[in-house]
């Protein structure tokens, strides 16, 4: 089926070895390259499609969301939190000794200008993507007062930073944005 | 196998030396496609059409595997999510018009496969068992294309397997229950979907493990060829690397020309606008047929009206599959010592003028609606196929008197050979 | 032996059939099966006067073409008829905006569910929706048509024959059954008078079965009102021709782009076969020579 060129048959003159090898290089270049070329589709099917990546935004009015509570949303198939924070869980994060975090990350960082008291955070465990506890009323919020992941022992902060436990990071911050009411994720 | 001049495999390296000890899987393809294998020097394009079937059936796996990470075999699901494939998923329209059209062309490459091996006699021996492998893979192939068309839950699909299935139920006695069992219902549903769409993919397997059995048992006598004289020294053959692997190249090439151009801007001509309709259970289409690569046998089995003795219905059932089952028997009904068509001037004249025809005739007649002419027409072409099989062919071959043979394929292709002037005590194969 | 089994089997069948065959020509002889008298006056879909931007293997979709479509489709299609396989967001591959797209979804109303209380509601439809259907299920579409379900469209032009001339003949080949004359000078009434449409069916010589339930839909020229700059005159031709293009694009949305991939993978199948044929005969060339 391919051009492949094993050992090319003995041929009389050397400018007939030089072209002989030329095109069947090139022929088997070209078949090659084709088949290379009808790899890409095969592969490409396997990522998201189309209507995938059309609900990759999430929209959610936070206008009842009161303070001190949380709110669990789906944001690309997986968990988000969304926690309007307490004045006392505000001033709990903004104590902690940044330098002295695993991933150092301040509140202000991980909220938007003007909302600081909106925390969103994918509701994905860093260690090995369990969901951790805390976002509903009476869960087990771990050591830090903010959530806490059942499967390895991972204690999260009120600004969901990552203080104990195997988890490398704090709570992924998806990208945002709030207008008014409405939080638009992704 | 080999003839005793076949070059040997030669492990260049290390590596290659290692593997030759451990498993010999270069030697392997070195033997098989390779330059250790001595094929006829006068093959023609009609050769290349082995290769090409074998093409056509990775192909179909490739796609065929793609498709179903896609698809959903369920009655309610199955139609959008073909859809799903054709809209969102990532180059998904290419696959499944590559699988569709795919499927199509496997079938126009093994149907000239087949006619080659009729007009060359290619079944004769000592290459019965080759021929008697490739029935079989053309049988599991009708049976894999008829699953996969049922898949996509259009209008055509859910008629197809209902017609198809209900032949099951001429059958006397056990007929009906065969059929609500093959169903696993009353009538095609989820159950029916499920099991065909899992047999869909189970068969192109055996089909490849029936290739490899049908290569196999090819190599033990060596490839025919167009003159029906067996090699009798190296100067009949050359090795397949790098001859026929350049042949095939170039075979290939035209091959997919013809094929992207249907996948590419033809997607849809070889199928039907009705399966483009959602299953209806309650709604039958006007005009049911199957596709197009069915056509001959179907043809065959509309062509039984009359129920004489048995119901017509059951004469078409027993029709249709005699008909195809004729092919396991023909090496033992085509007995002529000369295989060639170029060779046997009465053969040849009924294969151009009686055989071909007939089958056009019956490739046209099965997509005609069952109306007259065409229903006496397909009756005239049923006839004529069931009397070239069973009773011209037995018959010529044996008050035919072939035309004389050449000495060898070399004298063949280069007008002489000189072990033939020379007196070589060799005789040909019609001797 | 095996040969003579074969022989008698095959008589056998080659029997059986001719008996078939006799039969069949005895009928055919004695009884000739007649057509229906409407037969004369099927007519072959045909498609509008310099045919349509995307035919050919060069063709190109007509975006404005395709959007005035989709206001045929709103404003008189969808009473009936879903479009169930296309999504909102699909109108962005005729030229709306994003923005645009979502204003339009919401124009829509679509079964949602309240997210206090549980209970089915219709909300404004989003970009992600697919379009809604006219009727809750398939029992309440017969129900308000007569018992005939007006088909989904998405497909529409894929399902039928020649489908997008055929969409465009039907939608604007309805006629009065009682002048209809066909190319022959028949009068369909006097030739056919038993084919008159019945109550509820509608005569249209491009429907195979010649009367058809859907009452013609585009009546009156300027039944839409097109408002972008350099529309063309809605007439019903107009707008059946525009209609039929949406609905070819809403079957293949791909077309374009399968045809334009195609060209690509075609010159180089072309080119690769050109060298393929060049190394085979390099290939062979030597085995020639040494014939001499």
């Amino acid at each position: 089926m391919s051009e492949e060129n094993g050992t090319p048959p003995e041929v009389s003159t050397e400018e007939g070895v030089r072209r002989r090898d030329f095109i069947t290089v090139a022929a088997t270049s070209a078949a090659a390259v084709g088949g290379g070329v009808m790899v890409y589709p095969l592969v490409s099917q396997m990522a998201p499609s189309a209507d995938v990546l059309a609900e990759s935004t999430t929209e959610l009015d936070i206008g009842a969301l009161e303070t001190g509570q949380a709110i669990k949303a789906v944001f690309r198939k997986q968990p988000v939190f969304i926690r309007r924070l307490t004045q006392a869980e505000i001033d709990e994060a903004n104590a902690v000794d940044v330098d002295s975090l695993r991933d150092a990350q301040t509140l202000a960082e991980r909220t938007q200008e003007g909302h600081e008291d909106v925390l969103v955070v994918m509701g994905v465990c860093t260690h090995l993507g369990c969901v951790p506890l805390g976002a509903a009323e009476g869960e087990n919020k771990g050591e830090y007062n903010g959530y806490f992941c059942p499967c390895h022992g991972s204690h999260y902060d009120t600004a969901a930073r990552i203080r104990k436990g195997p988890a490398p990071s704090n709570l992924l911050v998806p990208e945002y944005t709030i207008a008014g009411t409405t939080l638009v994720i992704g | 196998m080999s003839f005793p001049w076949a070059k040997e495999y030669q492990p260049a390296n290390g590596f290659t030396k290692f593997l030759d000890e451990k498993l010999p899987l270069p030697r392997l393809v070195y033997n098989a496609v390779g330059a250790g294998y001595p094929v006829p020097r006068n093959l023609s394009y009609f050769w290349n059409f082995g290769v090409l079937a074998g093409f056509c059936l990775m192909l179909q796996i490739v796609t065929g595997v793609v498709l179903a990470m896609h698809y959903t075999a369920n009655a309610d699901g199955a139609f959008s999510s073909v859809e799903h494939i054709m809209r969102d998923v990532n180059w998904g329209w290419l696959m499944r018009y590559a699988h569709a059209n795919g499927a199509s062309f496997f079938f126009m490459v093994i149907y000239i496969h087949i006619f080659r091996g009729f007009f060359y006699a290619s079944y004769k021996p000592p290459r019965e068992m080759i021929w008697l492998l490739g029935v079989t893979i053309f049988l599991l192939m009708m049976a894999t294309a008829f699953m996969g068309y049922v898949l996509p839950w259009g209008q055509m699909s859910f008629w197809g397997a209902k017609v198809i299935t209900g032949l099951f139920g001429a059958i006397p006695l056990v007929g009906e229950p065969l059929q609500i069992w093959l169903l696993g219902g009353y009538a095609p549903d989820a159950a029916a979907l499920n099991r065909f769409f899992s047999l869909h993919y189970l068969l192109p397997f055996v089909i490849a493990g029936c290739v490899i059995l049908h290569i196999w048992a090819l190599h033990i006598p060596g490839s025919s060829n167009p003159t029906g004289v067996e090699v009798k020294q190296e100067s009949d053959t050359v090795p397949f690397h790098p001859y026929y692997t350049a042949k095939d190249g170039f075979g290939l090439g035209v091959f997919l020309l013809i094929y992207f151009t249907f996948v590419f801007f033809l997607p849809n001509v070889l199928g039907h606008p009705d399966n483009y309709i959602p299953a209806n259970p309650l709604s039958t289409p006007a005009h049911i047929v199957p596709e197009w690569y069915f056509y001959p046998f179907y043809a065959i089995l509309r062509a039984f009206t009359f129920d004489f003795i048995l119901p017509a219905k059951l004469w078409g059932v027993l029709a249709m599959f005699a008909a195809i089952l004729v092919w396991f028997f023909l090496p033992w009904l085509d007995k002529g010592p000369v295989r060639s068509g170029h060779y046997r001037p009465l053969f040849r004249k009924f294969f151009w003028f009686g055989l071909i025809p007939c089958m056009a005739g019956l490739f046209y007649l099965g997509g005609a609606p069952a109306e007259e002419p065409y229903v006496m027409l397909s009756q005239v072409f049923t006839a004529y196929y069931f009397l070239h099989f069973l009773v011209i062919l037995p018959i010529i071959s044996s008050i035919e008197r072939p035309d004389p043979l050449p000495y060898s394929i070399t004298e063949a292709v280069l007008g002489s050979d000189d072990k033939a002037v020379l007196g070589d005590s060799a005789k040909p194969v019609t001797a | 032996m095996i040969r003579l089994v074969g022989i008698l089997i095959g008589l056998g069948f080659t029997l059986v059939v001719l008996v078939s065959f006799g039969v069949g020509a005895y009928t055919a002889a004695t009884e000739p099966a007649e057509k229906p008298a409407y037969y004369p006056f099927v007519l072959e879909a045909e498609g509008p006067e310099g045919g349509f931007s995307f035919e050919g293997p060069m063709g190109r979709w007509d975006q404005a073409q395709l959007q005035r479509g989709y206001q045929v489709y709103k404003e008189v299609c969808a009473a009936c008829h879903s479009l169930n396989y296309v999504a909102f967001r699909n109108l962005q591959d005729i030229g709306f905006s994003e923005a645009q797209v979502r204003a339009e979804a919401a124009t829509w109303q679509v079964p949602g569910i309240n997210p206090d209380t549980g209970e089915s509601v219709m909300r404004p439809a989003l970009p992600t929706d697919n379009f809604p259907s006219p009727y809750a299920n398939a029992i309440a579409a017969a129900a308000a048509n007569n018992n005939a379900i007006p088909p989904d469209l998405s497909l529409m032009t894929k399902a039928r024959h020649d489908g997008t001339n055929y969409v465009y003949s039907l939608l604007s080949g309805y006629a009065d059954p009682n002048t209809y004359t066909n190319a022959d000078g028949l009068v369909f009434s006097e030739t056919a008078p038993d084919y008159m449409p019945a109550t509820g069916l509608n005569f249209n010589p491009y429907f195979p079965n010649i009367n058809l339930a859907m009452a013609p839909p585009l009546v009156v020229d300027g039944q839409v009102t097109y408002t972008a700059e350099g529309s063309p005159e809605p007439t019903v031709q107009q707008m059946s021709a525009d209609v039929a293009a949406f609905l070819t694009w809403t079957a293949e949305p791909k077309l374009i782009e399968r045809q334009k991939t195609g060209w690509w993978v075609i010159a180089f199948t072309l080119f690769a076969t050109i060298l393929a044929w060049l190394a085979k005969k390099q290939v062979w060339a030597d085995l020639k020579r040494k014939k001499d």
